[in-house]
């Protein structure tokens, strides 16, 4: 196990060490850090190459890459273009915020997601079935900002308009408001993000999960079961359910990626201060310095998740040795 | 158990003996034969697209969504015919004007914006570039993931590793991520956004052929292929490709509504295609700042094309892969 977990770790510093030279020049080749200088109709070109000078932008992209590496290794992540904040603060500011988001996406997506697809595969082909397919490809079929800008209409507008309450029912910007700090406030602030964190992952989770289930279903040892006496109740949730979550985690961990991207989309619909809206603002600003940990920050985020998910697989199925 | 399997095997034989008493009986009769005549006695061989057809047929949602895309396509190509308004009126012509922020009617479908622009019509424009990025999307994504893909199937070697070791690192960062850089930058044209796109987008597929090439490689026929001669361009191209026909096209259908998504997702970031080029997303981006007004009813036409669209796709993807799939039992 411990090897295990070594090699992957050390397998990841190529991965990420390759991912940072991509980056690197993806980035400085798209985005210019000083747009917003010579945007500004600031006409003065000795600010301008003074400020390529400090940067180091006059030298060659190699050699700023050298430098940049050298410094992000070190936790020297420099300051931001626009706000001049240190970028290592901001960065873990903004990722606490954003951790509450993932942690209850995650952890809402996945109960909603196993709950349908353990319901659509025991009553398979009946009425709630079909909805449930059908409502997943509907989840699947829509663009995830939309669904956000629909349920503040339908949710928070609509409601409100119609019931003339002095206070909408949810909130749909940033994580409190400015004179209550309750749990109740938060949890306000918290359903529609998450809800629309959420609506791909529960729909494409909760058809993995049907599928799974159904596999596991119809294996021997289910029918063994049944036919020594163990209630039905039993096989389904100890012997069944227990070996068809297992797949379900290599899924979830995949998507991790598309979670970062949700994440943009979501945060910046619901105003909500955290990597997401960091990001948004960041390439309108022309920021690399935030830009370049940004991504490198989430690729490790990435990168951890599928080694926990791996680890995780082999918890759960001692079939598989983690040599 | 013995009985029964000697009773299958003389019924076997009996209904053979049947089968061949009759050809023999109708070979004799007609000597040159219609096909009328034997289509009573023993049925038609239904070539592969016949088959194809009839279990596509009979995933009815399928043929429905086939039969709304056909329209949407439809609508886009004939936008100026169907429009009953124009796409850009005069904008500070009072008239237009006059009509500003009206509701869904009979006049305007989908009512006007507060410029006085029929949402309609907008919609209809938008439709053509959205429904194009789609479609190009995927032609292009599946042409060089296939190329990728078969390659690195049949082949092996660089191809492969190159293409394992690139979907590895774009597994690693964020797509959105990459795409909105990549948008931003680009200014959003409409051709830059379907290359950006397609980048992503080939991925996915290169491996489903890879997967599909490797099996195929060790199959009869292409060992058959090889052994009287045949070059390993020609065993892929009149071999291999043929045979993987259906995980493409299903894929290359997907692909098409991930890219509208993609695409709208990014519009309405500000990273994908910009105004005065009307699209889906970029409408949607435009009457954000409506939610909560009075015309919350801009946000719901564009984002019901793009849903519409999608669904209709996927069940399309749906019903391919049923209609492919020679095991299925439709």
């Amino acid at each position: 196990m411990l090897t295990f977990v070594v090699r992957r770790l050390l397998y990841s510093i190529p991965v990420l060490l390759i991912a940072s030279v991509l980056v690197f020049f993806f980035v400085r080749e798209t985005t210019d850090p000083l747009a917003r200088l010579k945007g500004s109709g600031n006409r003065d070109l000795t600010l301008i190459q003074r400020e390529t000078h400090r940067l180091g932008l006059d030298k060659p992209l190699t050699t700023q890459y050298g430098r940049w590496l050298k410094d992000f290794v070190r936790f020297k992540w420099g300051d931001s273009l626009v706000s001049g904040r240190r970028v290592s603060t901001d960065i873990r500011d903004k990722l606490r915020n954003t951790l509450q988001l993932i942690f209850w996406g995650i952890v809402a997506s996945a109960i909603i997601a196993i709950a349908i697809g353990v319901y659509s595969a025991v009553r398979q082909y009946s009425a709630l079935d079909y909805t449930f397919t059908g409502l997943s490809f509907v989840g699947l079929s829509m663009p995830p900002f939309w669904f956000g800008l629909i349920a503040i209409q339908l949710l928070i507008f609509v409601p409100k308009e119609t019931f003339h309450l002095q206070h909408p029912l949810l909130y749909s910007v940033g994580i409190h408001s400015a004179t209550n700090h309750g749990t109740l406030d938060y949890v306000r602030h918290l359903i529609l993000p998450v809800a629309t964190l959420s609506v791909q992952l529960v729909a494409g989770w909760s058809r993995y999960q049907r599928a799974s289930m159904l596999d596991v279903m119809s294996a021997d040892y289910i029918r063994t079961a049944r036919a020594k006496g163990v209630p039905r109740r039993v096989v389904l949730f100890k012997h069944a359910l227990r070996n068809a979550l297992i797949p379900l985690t290599t899924i979830m961990a995949i998507d991790i990626g598309s979670l970062f991207g949700g994440l943009i989309i979501t945060e910046t619909i619901f105003g909500w201060p955290g990597m997401g809206k960091l990001f948004f603002d960041a390439i309108n600003n022309g920021d690399t310095n935030v830009l370049l940990p940004w991504l490198m920050v989430t690729a490790g985020f990435i990168v951890v998740f599928n080694l926990l998910a791996d680890l995780l697989y082999g918890v759960l199925d001692p079939r598989i040795r983690l040599a | 158990m013995k009985a029964r399997s000697r009773e299958d095997l003389s019924s076997g034989r009996a209904a053979a003996a049947v089968g061949s008493a009759a050809l023999a009986e109708l070979a004799h009769d007609h000597a040159p034969i219609e096909a009328g005549a034997v289509a009573g006695v023993e049925p038609e061989a239904r070539s592969q697209w016949q088959l194809f057809w009839r279990r596509f047929l009979r995933h009815r949602l399928a043929v429905v969504a086939g039969g709304t895309l056909i329209l949407l396509y439809l609508a886009a190509l004939f936008a100026h015919q169907i429009a009953p308004y124009t796409l850009n009126p005069n904008l500070g012509d009072p008239k237009v004007l006059l009509q500003a922020r009206h509701g869904p009617s009979l006049h305007h479908w989908f009512g006007t914006d507060e410029l006085g622009r029929d949402q309609f019509t907008r919609v209809l424009f938008a439709g053509r570039i959205s429904l194009v990025v789609g479609l190009s999307v995927a032609l292009v994504s599946t042409t060089f993931g296939t190329i990728v893909g078969g390659l690195a199937g049949y082949v092996g070697g660089l191809a492969d590793n190159f293409l394992m070791r690139v979907t590895d690192l774009v597994l690693v960062v964020p797509a959105l991520a990459i795409l909105s850089i990549a948008g931003k930058a680009s200014h959003g044209s409409v051709v830059t956004i379907v290359l950006i796109l397609s980048v992503l987008f080939w991925m996915p597929i290169a491996r489903v052929v890879r997967g599909v090439f490797l099996s195929l490689k060790e199959k009869e026929f292409v060992e058959a292929a090889r052994a009287s001669g045949a070059s390993g361009f020609r065993i892929m191209l009149r071999h291999m490709l043929p045979n993987s026909i259906g995980p493409i096209t299903v894929n290359a259908t997907l692909v098409v509504g991930l890219a509208i998504i993609a695409e709208s997702t990014l519009s309405f970031l500000g990273f994908g295609i910009q105004p005065p080029t009307v699209t889906w997303g970029n409408m949607l981006a435009q009457s954000e700042g409506s939610v909560g007004t009075p015309t919350a009813y801009l946000i719901y036409f564009p984002g019901l094309a793009i849903l519409i669209t999608v669904l209709a796709v996927n069940y399309l993807g749906d019903g391919l892969r049923d209609a492919f799939d020679p095991q299925s039992t439709r």
